[in-house]
């Protein structure tokens, strides 16, 4: 994979393309964006992951220069944005309600930004055909937006925004009024097409599926702050709070207590007359501090008898079954009332499954299956 | 077809008996033989003849139609601009208290209107005649101008603007190249309406004119004020006749649009 050799940000003299520094803006009482320090690095395809109202449209704004930062400096290639209008920068935008303008053809709308920048009328021409090749749209380049289909008009928008060759493409929520089969398929031609160019995008979205898939790294955003910014395995793997954790994916939190018990390990007392739990952490915990364990359900075994191994059992009532064609989540009840998800393939037909409802099962799971978090 | 009650039978025939009838007995009577209004003596069509001859009448009516044209193009310059800046300007000082006041002039009695500006045009000596008509329509058609227009502006999708500034327009061209071809239909039928305000004016028109200009209107009205002649009849059926045609083939137009529209969008889903 790409991402493996791609890693500007691992690299101390790697210089950024664009660096938000204690960037702060306020909407009269509201505060959108809370001190916030990020780089971005040329060439990166860079996921804004948020719920709506954490303040990622507003950084792409800034971007873009629709708005300004109240404080602090967001630089591109190393110079302050903050005087530019948004027509003298080389950023360009993918809107979210894509903003075809309706009384313009497919053609028309593509080369709007070239002619706005005076340039020759054949290279105008030669640059829209590319355009029109890149997203395959050369049948339809008579065409008025409403003439399109949904996903044909997303793609003019890519080509539009694609044609200056700006040095930074901002995408915001591109694929969010296509159905879901379409979705998959734009979001491998996004990437295909951002390699291709070699452009930097930085995406904004709430799909968090959607972050995963095309990102090479993902920051994820809540009420103005970044959570977390980190690539893709990581944030899923080794979230750095409950928050990141239970935003990306689906997971079971446990609550206790810890205590160490040796070489990063630590013992998890967190219900009364219940075993205790064991899990490894490279943070550290004080005795008695409270933490969290995070386990993603399909890191969680189900069987029915007690496996004889493992670090962590315990036993429970399945209490309910989700089927999702290739998986099966279950619902189990512990004793204590706690529910836990476990998740599993549905490598064998439905009629052959191995649990139903309200049979005892065991659930289990290694020292180091889960992520040991303090908040 | 959905038979209609008795009583919704009723109801319509008396709504379109009292709107239609006062006109079709004017239609009817402009093509009496006789002179006297009220006595029919035949179907002629001599009096339309006769209208062609009467230069007071035909210079009044090109009066009329310079004044429209002119007042409804200024109206609608400014009326844009006003409209504009109330939807588009942010939060500035006294914003509430100007879309307030544009829609003043809407509610204002025509006598007073006419009565100020009258005022106004004498104190600064401006000899009255077709450009303070003019001056006088631009007034109190643009804010009926400004509030079509205003309409349109509020649904129109703002990042279309933001588009345009993102590709490189400065605003002014993005207003131009964008705004303006967009919601120029509200700005036409903006400038349709001035100029059927202005067309219609009686009031505002007799405080403004002067004697080297007079209007359709105002001739009408005073030759009536002689008695009724059925050369007048004639001239308004001509009018109604011109009105009719105007809005049959405006909302022909704009409902072939809506259709060709309607099909283009079924069309690209189905190929979807």
């Amino acid at each position: 994979m790409q991402s493996s050799k791609f890693a500007p940000w691992d690299d101390p003299d790697a210089k950024p393309l664009i660096r938000f520094k204690n960037v702060t803006k306020r909407f009269g009482e509201f505060t959108a964006i809370d001190n916030l320090t990020l780089d971005i690095y040329e060439r990166e395809f860079f996921a804004l992951l948020g719920p709506s109202g954490c303040g990622k449209t507003t950084m792409m704004r800034m971007l873009a220069g629709f708005e300004s930062p109240t404080e602090g400096v967001i630089e591109l290639a190393g110079q302050d944005i903050a005087p530019v209008p948004p027509n003298k920068r080389a950023v360009n935008m993918m809107f979210q309600s894509y903003a075809l303008f309706p009384h313009l053809s497919v053609w028309d709308n593509i080369a709007f930004g070239l002619r706005r920048d005076r340039m020759p009328k054949r290279d105008v021409e030669d640059r829209v055909e590319e355009m029109l090749r890149l997203v395959r749209l050369e049948k339809f380049a008579k065409r008025k937006p409403h003439q399109i289909s949904g996903g044909q008009r997303q793609r003019v928008a890519l080509a539009r925004s694609l044609a200056k060759a700006p040095k930074l493409l901002l995408l915001d929520e591109p694929l969010g009024a296509l159905d879901k089969k379409l979705r998959q398929d734009t979001q491998f031609e996004l990437m295909d097409i951002q390699e291709k160019t070699g452009t930097t995008f930085v995406i904004v979205t709430h799909d968090q599926e959607e972050a995963m898939t095309v990102a090479s790294r993902v920051a994820v955003m809540d009420q103005g702050q970044l959570m977390q910014v980190s690539t893709p395995d990581r944030i899923y793997e080794t979230p750095n709070s409950v928050y990141v954790a239970d935003f990306i994916g689906d997971v079971n939190i446990i609550q206790g207590r810890a205590t160490p018990e040796g070489e990063e390990t630590y013992r998890i007392d967190w219900s009364e007359g219940v075993q205790p739990l064991t899990a490894k952490s490279s943070n550290e915990f004080a005795a008695g501090q409270t933490c969290h364990l995070a386990i993603r359900p399909e890191k969680v075994a189900i069987t029915a008898e007690r496996p004889e191994d493992a670090a962590n059992a315990v036993q429970g009532r399945v209490h309910d079954i989700a089927y999702l064609g290739n998986l099966s989540t279950y619902y189990v009840e512990l004793p204590n009332g706690t529910i836990i998800k476990a998740q599993t393939s549905n490598t064998r037909r439905i009629s052959r499954r191995t649990f139903t409802w309200e049979d005892t099962v065991w659930l289990s799971w290694t020292a180091t299956a889960g992520v040991l978090l303090a908040n | 077809m959905n038979r209609l009650s008795w009583f919704n039978t009723v109801s319509l025939t008396l709504g379109f008996a009292f709107l239609y009838i006062p006109m079709v007995i004017l239609i009817v009577y402009s093509f009496n033989e006789s002179k006297l209004v009220t006595v029919w003596a035949g179907f002629s069509t001599k009096w339309y003849g006769e209208l062609l001859g009467n230069d007071a009448f035909l210079s009044a009516a090109w009066v009329t139609v310079k004044v429209a044209v002119l007042s409804s193009t200024f109206a609608t310059v400014l009326g844009t601009m006003g409209a504009y800046v109330l939807v588009r300007g942010g939060r500035f000082m006294g914003r509430t208290l100007f879309s307030g006041m544009i829609y003043a002039p809407l509610v204002m009695p025509e006598v007073i209107t006419g009565l100020s500006l009258l005022l106004l045009f004498i104190g600064i000596g401006i000899e009255r005649g077709v450009m303070t008509i003019v001056l006088a329509h631009t007034t109190f058609s643009m804010c009926y101008v400004s509030v079509v227009v205003s309409s349109r502006l509020v649904t129109f999708d703002r990042s279309l603007e933001e588009a345009a500034l993102d590709l490189g327009c400065s605003p002014a061209e993005a207003f131009r190249l964008v705004t303006l071809p967009i919601i120029a239909p509200a700005v036409i039928s903006g400038w349709l309406l001035a100029f059927t305000l202005s067309l219609d004016d009686l009031v505002i028109a007799s405080f403004t004119s002067g004697p080297s200009a007079t209007t359709l209107p105002i001739k009408i009205f005073s030759a009536v004020r002689l008695g009724v002649s059925p050369e007048i009849n004639a001239l308004s059926t001509i009018m109604i006749g011109i009105v009719t045609v105007g809005v049959i083939s405006a909302s022909l137009i704009s409902k072939q649009a809506l259709v060709r529209q309607k099909r283009d969008e079924q069309a690209a889903a189905r190929a979807q």
